[in-house]
């Protein structure tokens, strides 16, 4: 057993207090100083935490960015969701392959450089885009995919790929990012500006009751898509038993198309923390945890950055305001790669140090949540809409937007349009003229909520975006006339599989099952009724799946089953003869022609 | 004495114990929710879903979902019989289940629900995965062509044995059952007393040396469908 | 009343579910008086010399052959039934569907422990049929209309489903008689 490796596992474990509930930042740790998490080091963990070392494997192995192989010094993660496809990382993926003289998954010889693909890391307004270790790297092309490598090899420094800064804070010191805000349109609720700890001061002026009363007043309901009223969900939290509650943030933004929560991080890191410091006191809490997903990693020592400043202002920390006893305080828990986290009870799972399964509800979080204790799970939007709503009055939000949906949306539009970026737009506008906005007018479909959402067809673009219509917790990806929308739904299902945490068998086992149907249609082996058996299958899924994720997951067969049927129907066709056209004699016999050297005799 | 709470199953009136689940209370009235990860004595964990059900509309996992006061549960119908099948097909695909020589089988689980259910063959494709058998230890061995993630093992070894020799990695369809060593069941503390090696449903994790040791005729359900002791209890009362 | 006609063959298979079909003791008179088998084994006659209102199907596809037998079959029958666990899953040799053909070869005739082959080669004969890359149930090569598991499937199973077939009836096992192995 390797002396230092023993003793960097130790600092670290230590680091961490030995805590095997802190399991996330020790792999993570060990990864960044050691290149992976090994077998060896598995074992040590596992020793210094007092628990199992297959405990230890079970998270390593669940998340994407972790690994129990040495991989290179450099790390490029080339996002291959639907949109960068459409932007052409195709031809970034052939440059880089063909630059490094490596295909996917490999790392060179000299273990340098390692090539990977990642599902969206939130840069579909910019994209091609890829992560090099947590750098990110945007609107790439073949010719900046080689320049990059060849610079690579010269300083292997990340930091040195970013040339100009994106505009507003991805210039700051503590950013230094190329990635862009593309902030299209503010409203007046998230992307304004906010007096610093107005709204607190105003909540800390009520009591923690009063807080939640207003929150329910302005109807104020998750911004994370699911659309569950926050002032009730407080008010769960608020009077379950316990002496312990937890406040989380979700800022693990990983819908495809979803980039919003990071534009908010960049640009309204305090309109976030201050929602959050007022649901701590109005759930009665004092702990805080901002759930950051992994590929928003360069956003870290800047939020870092912003606790503490509050913290020296009074904001946060100890007798905040002034106000004897109001202790609160946020920690920022890294992710590691993983979409599922995103799935509130699956984000408590990690933050416990866990794989990210979901758990199983009831009790819900409001009752047990993180270390079994009432813990209220938010997304970022949420929390800004708090602070909003505590400094203008919950009268004022609750006349914005639709009256099922009270106030605005930030969405994220990207794909076929002039102007993708981000919208603050009042609920209840219709999808119409989020088109015209951003400059989509021969939209083709437009796929509104990221792949759990619904694949809109022209016919339906006056519907509306709110809870009530066109829920979404942000992700509007726009496709053109000359898409194949049967490969954009091969893509997303691709994705699920990926993402699936595979707990439960409608999800792990049904998702391969569409693929493996969708793939014999789109190949022209399809009949008519593969289709029923898509919508069956699909039903299914959807029912019978454990959290979200799988609920959602058949949305893209099932959505375009009924909006775009004809797409299927003419791809499929009656077989004859009865026989099975998904069997491809030809394909079936090319090993044994390719080992024997013969050609069949009957085909 | 605490309140009893009631609550119909397709229209049948159940009484229960506040804090039991969905499916002990239809146990105890004689009404059979089949089931596969389930394990009387395990923690519930829900990952199987062959025991959906629908609860006022909803559906939920009847080993996890607690009864309430009133609730309206569906089990029987003919929507959740053909979702529960379309589950126990995907189970079949999913792995590599060659009942034929299998020493579990005829008093296989999977096999039993999919008996029940009159399943000749199922509609879905069959996966052919490849997977990893170990048989290095002395008198156990795993073989993951079979394993239908179920979790029983699992949960016996950590909370039963109090070993954790058994835990889950990866995710997704390359999700499966580890081993708490560097790669062998040899290297654990695994023992063929241990309650983890008892409750598999299927034949994944066997022990060495039995073989078929019940003759075909005489097994757990070769004549009589799973879940039969479940309602046989009940019309008996 | 005209007798059916049936046709029976063992694609990739061991023939014991042609045994099981003659298994069913002293009601092989009764189907004697029910059918008049075509194309089958258990009369040697190589090629359809009419159109049959039942085919059997003994085994999977694991190669050229079973496939064009198998097309054949679905050709001239009106009902197709897979019969037996090889049929409906692959059986048995479905097991090399997890190891790549050459691989597979390379075992059977020349790196395996029992292997006596100083040739060195690996049969190549132009009689012997392609081999296809995996083993393929019926039902992914051609349409079947039933599915009667088990390893091989009881007479009784058999018996049941063939005299429900023949006589109009429903095909409804009992549970006793869907088994697997």
């Amino acid at each position: 057993m390797s002396k230092s490796l023993e003793a960097d596992v130790k600092k670290i474990c230590k680091a961490c207090g030995n805590d095997r509930t802190r399991m996330m930042d020790i792999v993570r740790s060990v990864q960044e100083q050691c290149g992976c998490v090994s077998g060896e080091a598995m074992d040590l963990i596992a020793r210094e935490v007092s628990c199992h070392r297959v405990e230890v494997e079970s998270v390593v192995s669940f998340y994407a960015f972790l690994s129990t192989r040495p991989k290179g010094k450099v790390v490029i993660r080339l996002c291959d969701d639907v949109i960068d496809e459409m932007k052409g990382s195709d031809q970034v993926a052939a440059a880089l392959k063909t630059e490094l003289g490596i295909d996917f998954g490999e790392t060179t010889a000299d273990g340098a450089i390692t090539l990977e693909h990642t599902p969206c890391i939130g840069m579909c307004d910019q994209a091609p885009a890829a992560m090099v270790n947590d750098e990110v790297v945007t609107y790439l092309s073949g010719d900046a995919a080689r320049s990059m490598v060849r610079s690579l090899r010269e300083h292997m420094d990340p930091k040195k790929l970013v040339g100009r800064f994106g505009d507003g804070n991805n210039g700051h010191d503590l950013v230094r990012s190329m990635v862009h805000n593309n902030i299209r349109q503010s409203g007046e609720v998230v992307l304004a500006p906010l007096a610093e700890g107005a709204a607190l001061k105003n909540a800390l002026a009520m009591s923690p009751a009063e807080v939640i009363r207003d929150v329910k007043t302005a109807r104020l309901r998750g911004r994370g898509g699911a659309g569950f009223p926050t002032g009730m969900k407080w008010e769960f939290t608020r009077n379950a038993p316990g002496t312990q509650r937890y406040v989380l943030c979700n800022a693990d933004e990983g819908e495809p198309g979803t980039f919003k929560d990071r534009v908010i991080l960049t640009e309204r890191p305090d309109v976030l923390i201050e929602g959050m410091t007022i649901a701590g006191y109005a759930i009665g809490s004092d702990t805080g945890v901002l759930y950051l997903r992994a590929e928003y990693a360069y956003l870290r020592s800047f939020l870092e950055q912003a606790l503490h400043d509050r913290r020296n202002k009074g904001l946060l920390g100890k007798d905040i305001c002034g106000k004897k006893g109001f202790n609160f305080d946020i920690r920022i828990q890294m992710g590691a790669g993983a979409y599922i986290c995103g799935e509130e009870t699956s984000l408590i799972s990690s933050v416990e140090g866990l794989r990210g399964d979901p758990k199983n509800r009831p009790p819900f979080p409001a009752q047990k949540g993180l270390h079994q204790c009432p813990t209220t799970v938010n997304n970022v939007e949420t929390f800004c809409c708090v602070s909003r709503i505590l400094e203008k009055g919950p009268g004022w939000f609750a006349q914005m937007g639709s009256k099922g949906s009270p106030g605005t949306k930030v969405l994220s539009i990207s794909g076929d349009c002039h102007r993708p970026g981000v919208y603050e737009v009042p609920f209840g506008i219709k999808l119409s003229d989020v088109l015209k906005l951003c400059g989509a007018e021969d939209a083709a479909a437009v796929q509104v909520g990221g792949p759990s959402g619904t694949m809109v067809s022209p016919a339906e673009f006056g519907r509306t975006i709110c809870y009530d219509d066109l829920a979404t917790g942000g992700s509007v990806m726009v496709f053109g006339p000359k898409r194949n929308l049967l490969k954009v739904v091969r893509k997303f299902l691709e994705f699920f599989i990926e993402e699936s945490c595979g707990y439960c068998t409608p999800c792990r086992v049904g998702n391969v099952l569409l693929l493996e149907r969708l793939n014999r249609i789109l190949d022209g082996r399809g009949e008519p009724s593969d289709l029923p058996y898509l919508e069956r299958l699909g039903q299914t899924i959807k029912t019978a799946a454990r959290c979200g994720l799988g609920q959602t997951s058949p949305n893209p067969v099932l959505t375009t089953l009924k909006s775009f049927r004809s797409a299927y129907e003419s791809l499929v066709k009656e077989a004859p003869d009865g026989l099975q056209p998904s069997f491809d004699i030809g394909a079936a016999l090319g090993d044994a022609k390719t080992i024997t050297g013969r050609e069949s005799v009957h085909f | 004495m605490s309140e009893t709470i009631t609550f119909t199953i397709d229209g049948k009136e159940v009484s229960a114990q506040p804090g039991q689940t969905i499916m002990q209370a239809a146990d105890a009235a004689g009404i059979y929710i089949p089931r596969l990860c389930a394990f009387e004595g395990l923690v519930p964990h829900g990952s199987c879903r062959v025991c959906t059900v629908m609860v006022n509309g909803r559906a939920q996992a009847a080993c996890t979902q607690p009864v309430a006061d009133g609730i309206v549960v569906e089990n029987d119908t003919e929507k959740l019989l053909a979702i529960r099948r379309d589950i126990i097909e995907m189970l079949f695909v999913e792995g590599n289940h060659y009942c034929m020589f299998c020493e579990k089988s005829g008093n296989c689980e999977l096999q039993a629900l999919a008996y029940r259910f009159g399943i000749a063959a199922p509609k879905y494709p069959y996966l052919f995965p490849k997977r990893e058998i170990d048989a290095t230890h002395p008198d156990i061995f795993i073989d993951r062509n079979r394993c239908v993630l179920c979790g029983r093992c699992v949960r016996a070894s950590r909370d039963v044995d109090g070993k954790g020799v058994f835990e889950f990695v990866g995710r997704g369809p390359q999700k499966r059952v580890a081993v708490n060593a560097e790669a062998n069941l040899a290297d654990t503390d695994l023992k063929t007393s241990d309650k983890a090696v008892e409750v598999c449903p299927v034949g994944a994790i066997l022990r060495k040396r039995v073989g078929y040791a019940v003759p075909v005729g005489r097994r757990r359900y070769d004549h009589k469908p799973i879940g039969s002791d479940i309602e046989q209890a009940a019309s008996k009362k | 009343m005209a007798k059916a006609k049936v046709a029976t063959t063992s694609l990739c298979g061991c023939f014991g579910c042609h045994m099981s079909l003659l298994d069913i003791d002293d009601r092989i008179l009764k189907l004697v008086e029910l059918v008049d088998f075509n194309k089958s084994p258990i009369n040697d006659i190589k090629e359809f010399t009419e159109r049959c209102t039942v085919g059997l199907i003994e085994g999977g596809c694991c190669n050229e052959e079973n496939v064009r037998v198998l097309r054949d079959f679905r050709k001239h029958c009106d009902i197709l039934i897979s019969v037996g666990d090889c049929a409906t899953m692959g059986g048995i040799p479905a097991m090399r569907n997890t190891i790549p053909l050459k691989e597979c070869l390379d075992e059977a005739y020349l790196n395996g422990p029992t292997v006596h082959n100083p040739s060195g080669q690996i049969p190549n004969d132009p009689e012997i049929p392609l081999l296809l890359n995996r083993v393929y149930p019926c039902h992914e090569v051609v349409k079947i209309d039933y599915h009667l598991p088990g390893c091989p499937p009881s007479a009784d199973t058999l018996w049941e489903a063939l005299v429900a077939l023949l006589t109009d009836k429903p095909v409804a096992l009992p549970y006793e008689l869907i088994k697997y192995d």
